[in-house]
């Protein structure tokens, strides 16, 4: 079974689905968006440290975000320049460096549209042992932090008050962000990543009446868009990565019209 | 009473700003500790230092060992992406026995809030929310910054007279943040007007009094408190009977800066 590339695609994209639908939600809930992109930016640079270093593409890719993040969280400390700020400096030049080490690479056959818009339809089985055990611990970290998270997202300042260790909750968040980059990246690539994290948990708010639901619908929203976007992209020959995405604003769009019928009930 | 927790010359200085300095803070078991003063004479700071959050560079804290204190922190806004319930919100970070909730909800006057989301609540039922979340920790202090900020006049004498309830039900001291003196609950058994250093400090009436407050927020400020002790010394019933607030037998206890090195 594994053997037919299409349930390998799918398989694939179900997994990060699964991942993204919960991690999604912390990052609308805690306004990360442009956090999360910028970090899927800074990817390319991890992409073509991985080859130079020749070790595994997706462990550079993580290393890379990670290192990012991390010093983007140890430099919010500091007040003195704005996170955003912070954000585009250290993101876009990475992503600038990233490309200029590229082209040193001279004679690199590397396909980049493949990184930058995703390639389901290639992943291989250890592709796909990488999302898998990837998506598994980033679950498993969200759902041990899962209480913690909640009160850091709704108050910093209280959670930390009553004992929550705010800046490694802080950094945890931002280390599953990475991994989940680095994992998802081959699904949809490193510049349409942050959709896959916001659309499927916007499109379940309006259908959701606590945090778990939001979260585990945000999840099956993502597998659905995953289904449809693989199933698009078969039957019209359109790429894999932006078919994903396309049906996850349809869902979007949908939901938008679901909520406005609830509300008239 | 005994004593919950003592700062002895607590100062702190960022860059080349004095934020806070040489100040002293104590707060006994029962006792009503209102802190005053303009925007950005350390307020914030000081509570956070008496929080943990944050370490002085000068002076010493002790609080009494095992210390519970129960946090309600500034008006907060919770994003409306969030899909949360009250009975949700006070399951964080450690979910809670129900009955426990229940009581805590009860107590603040919110036990039909239990099911509405946070975002949607007003300022003032948020307020009562996060009081009972604060007393579902059985706290031994009561910490509150700025709690009557954005709620009505009539909502304010309420929410003041809610936390003189909990604090005689419970016996816990209780520390006020506020940026003036005017609506100061009756029940506030000691002020202490802030900035960067303590300018005054002793019962309401005569803190209102005191050349350094005046100094600070200006005669007017004096006036409002005397002109709202004149008349507010009652409240109507929804009849509109007069109630009485709370009588105050001592005559004003005048503390300053000068004389401060009292012993306890």
């Amino acid at each position: 079974m594994l053997d037919d590339f299409l349930v390998r695609a799918f398989l694939a994209g179900a997994g990060v689905a699964l991942v993204a639908g919960p991690l999604g939600c912390f990052v609308v809930w805690r306004r990360m968006a442009y956090f999360g992109d910028s970090l899927s930016h800074s990817a390319l640079l991890g992409i073509t440290l991985g080859f130079l270093l020749q070790v595994d593409l997706q462990l550079g890719v993580a290393a890379t975000c990670a290192a990012v993040a991390l010093l983007v969280g140890l430099l919010q400390q500091q007040q003195r320049l704005p996170t955003d700020t912070l954000l585009g400096i250290l993101a876009h030049s990475a992503l600038a460096l990233g490309l200029v080490a590229l082209s040193f690479v001279g004679n690199l056959r590397l396909d980049l549209m493949g990184y930058l818009f995703g390639d389901v339809l290639a992943v291989s089985r250890s592709d796909l042992l990488w999302i898998w055990i990837g998506g598994a611990s980033v679950l498993l970290v969200l759902t041990i932090y899962w209480r913690r998270l909640l009160l850091a997202t709704v108050h910093e300042e209280l959670a930390s008050a009553e004992g929550v260790a705010v800046l490694r909750i802080r950094l945890t968040l931002m280390l599953t962000l990475a991994v989940t980059i680095a994992v998802a990246m081959k699904i949809v690539g490193i510049l349409l990543i942050t959709s896959m994290l916001i659309l499927p948990a916007a499109a379940a708010r309006r259908f959701a009446r606590s945090p778990e639901e939001m979260a585990i619908l945000a999840a099956g929203l993502g597998v659905v868009a995953v289904g449809l976007g693989l199933a698009g992209s078969l039957r019209y020959d359109t790429p894999s990565g932006p078919s994903i995405v396309v049906a996850a604003l349809l869902l979007f769009i949908l939901s938008l019209a679901g909520g406005a019928l609830k509300w008239r009930k | 009473m005994s004593r919950l927790l003592e700062a002895r010359g607590i100062g702190l200085t960022r860059g080349d700003r004095v934020i806070l300095e040489n100040v002293d803070l104590d707060i006994s078991e029962g006792e009503v500790v209102t802190l005053i003063g303009p925007n950005g004479s350390g307020k914030t700071t000081l509570l956070r230092i008496l929080l943990g959050l944050e370490r002085p560079d000068a002076g010493n804290l002790h609080r009494r060992s095992g210390l519970t204190i129960g946090y309600v922190p500034q008006r907060l806004t919770i994003s409306p992406t969030l899909p949360l319930s009250t009975r949700q919100f006070l399951q964080l970070p450690h979910r809670q026995p129900q009955g426990k909730v229940e009581q805590a909800l009860r107590e603040t006057a919110v036990e039909h809030l239990a099911e509405a989301q946070v975002h949607a609540l007003s300022g003032g039922e948020f307020q009562r929310v996060l009081l009972a979340r604060a007393l579902l920790h059985e706290p031994e202090l009561l910490v509150l910054d700025e709690p009557a900020q954005g709620i009505d006049f009539n909502g304010q004498l309420d929410l003041y007279q809610l936390i003189d309830r909990v604090r005689q039900d419970r016996g816990c001291g209780v520390l006020l943040v506020s940026h003036d003196l005017h609506l100061v609950m009756a029940a506030t058994d000691q002020v202490i007007c802030l900035n960067r250093h303590v300018c005054c400090s002793g019962e309401p009436e005569a803190v209102s009094q005191h050349p350094a407050y005046t100094a600070l927020f200006g005669p007017r400020a004096a006036q409002a408190l005397a002109i709202y002790q004149h008349h507010h010394d009652h409240r109507h019933d929804i009849a509109g009977e007069p109630i009485p607030l709370r009588q105050r037998n001592n005559p004003p206890r005048l503390r300053n800066e000068a004389s401060a090195d009292e012993p306890f």
